[in-house]
């Protein structure tokens, strides 16, 4: 019970955190100062505060968009187990209700963002449909291959198995999850080498351009929601790195926080160290994620 | 111990995937490099016992690899002064796909193959055979004379890998020699790139097919 709570609230108040961590790390590479590690929730409270502005053309679907897609996200933050302990919700077969969650997360936004009409918007949404084409399977290999693993069907037995019951003898496959895994994160939360959160150059943008059009407490609703799935990726691939467990509740929750700071501070480091790809070579970084996946459950099947 | 490599292999094998999808000679140049320090490491781990000399050719190995080629080649390269792009004869795509399918052939392949108990859980057979073909598609796709030598280098890589699984016969004279060899294979070739840039300048050994006075 007590452990279900702590996740509820972890999973509520942490997210936005790890922006904070991962701008920081990014101003700390660049000489600067960079913004109070606490921003993105000063951010969150003003947005809420505002008023919102909704264009003519749109319909409930534009207003439906944020407010479906973190309902989403949170229901997915549900299934998936923090660190050494159970989801709160678990079923067999939920890491395809998980996969599908995120799925519809993404079918909302982007109809949200076809219905402003705006052609720039229109453009934001073919490119994360299709890059999620890439991306999605590369999810479905990844359960795949924990779920042959650990021999379970739901998210909480599949990703507890590499933590304690596997051998080190199944580190080959997981090592190609792993690097899989961490692509993915990037491209679906629109980090550097695929997409950068900065820039406002429509041209280059995936995720940012979609939500062009939303204002007010809407547009805080989706910056939520885009922090939690980013917290919700760096848990699964925290599980597959098989981090480190101290077998005490309390220690164990504090090394899940660090570790999760370890996984935005990495975030940082790899936007500050690369450039973004050219649009056209993103598909080339998802195929060889997709690519890593296949492999390690291919060495598992062979 | 077997994890260990099996883990250390596979980080092998995402090496061949990236070298394939790079864009960039000095980046080519840098992952073949720590692909050759990655192999030293695996040889010195390999050993069972390990003596003074099998630890002087893995020392030695990591160091020709690792360094001193690349070295040589990056000189090469900013002496020609060539342009820093690979302009492979098939998208950089299409050549991810190409050895994605080569590993999976030598995956399955070498499921097939009567091996020893020793080596039957142990990636290092697929590793090499991938590694191998991984090689032959480097050199046979790619036009400058530079990254040809970078896919002589990434095959000679893979009949390393190879070479492990008769660590125990293999004298270490044939692993010298073959670095040797591989020294100044390279040695020469880097030369030979200069002559050629000066000659054609330009390094896309499709214009030396015609022969001329």
């Amino acid at each position: 019970m007590t452990a279900n709570l702590i996740h509820v609230l972890l999973l509520l108040v942490m997210p936005p955190l790890l922006a904070g961590v991962i701008n920081k790390t990014k101003a700390w590479f660049g000489g600067r100062v960079g913004p109070p590690l606490l921003q993105s929730y000063y951010d969150l409270i003003k947005l809420a505060r505002k008023s919102m502005v909704l264009s003519t053309t749109t319909t409930w679907v534009f207003r439906a968009g944020p407010v479906v897609t973190l309902a989403a996200v949170l229901m997915a933050g549900l299934l998936m187990p923090l660190g050494a302990f159970d989801a709160p919700i678990r079923f067999s077969g939920d890491p395809i209700f998980f996969a599908y969650l995120l799925g519809l997360a993404r079918f909302f936004t982007t109809t949200a963002a076809l219905d402003t009409g705006s052609a720039f918007e229109g453009m934001g949404a073919a490119r994360e449909v299709t890059f999620a084409s890439l991306s999605e399977p590369a999810v479905f290999f990844a359960l795949l291959v924990l779920a042959r693993l650990s021999g379970s069907l739901t998210l909480t037995g599949m990703l507890h198995g590499p933590m304690g019951g596997f051998s080190a003898a199944t580190a080959a496959p997981l090592i190609l999850v792993a690097i899989g895994l961490f692509v993915v994160l990037l491209a679906e939360n629109c980090r550097i080498p695929v997409d950068d959160p900065n820039t406002h150059l429509e041209l280059t943008m995936i995720h940012e351009v979609m939500v062009l059009d939303h204002s007010g407490p809407l547009l805080g609703v989706i910056l939520y929601g885009a922090a939690l799935k980013l917290f919700i990726f760096g848990a699964l691939l925290l599980h597959v790195l098989a981090p480190f467990q101290t077998g005490v509740a309390w220690a164990d929750w504090l090394v899940f926080c660090a570790e999760m700071l370890a996984v935005a501070v990495a975030i940082g480091v790899v936007e500050s160290i690369m450039a973004r790809l050219l649009m056209r070579r993103v598909p080339y970084l998802l195929t060889g994620a997709l690519l890593f996946c296949g492999f390690g459950f291919l060495l598992l099947v062979r | 111990m077997t994890s260990l490599f099996n883990g250390l292999l596979v980080i092998v094998l995402v090496m061949n995937l990236f070298a394939l999808g790079t864009s960039r000679i000095h980046a080519l140049i840098r992952i073949v490099a720590s692909q050759g320090v990655l192999l030293g490491i695996i040889l010195l781990l390999v050993h069972r016992h390990l003596t003074i000399p099998a630890f002087a050719v893995a020392m030695a190995g990591i160091a020709i690899k690792g360094f001193l080629i690349p070295a040589i080649m990056l000189r090469a390269l900013r002496q020609a002064e060539i342009k820093r792009e690979i302009e492979p004869l098939i998208s950089p795509l299409a050549s991810i796909m190409l050895g994605a399918i080569a590993t999976a052939f030598a995956i399955l392949f070498s499921g097939q193959l009567p091996l020893v108990d020793q080596n039957d859980g142990a990636l290092l057979v697929p590793t090499a055979i991938a590694t191998v073909l991984v090689g032959f598609i480097i050199l046979t796709t790619r036009f400058k004379a530079l990254t040809q030598v970078v896919g002589y280098l990434v095959l000679e890589n893979g009949i390393f890998v190879f070479g492990m699984l008769l660590i125990e016969a293999m004298p270490l004279v044939v692993e010298m020699g073959v670095l040797l060899d591989l020294f100044v294979g390279v040695f020469v070739i880097s030369i030979i790139v200069n002559h050629i840039n000066r000659a054609f300048s330009s390094l896309d050994t499709r214009r030396l097919l015609l022969l001329k006075e």
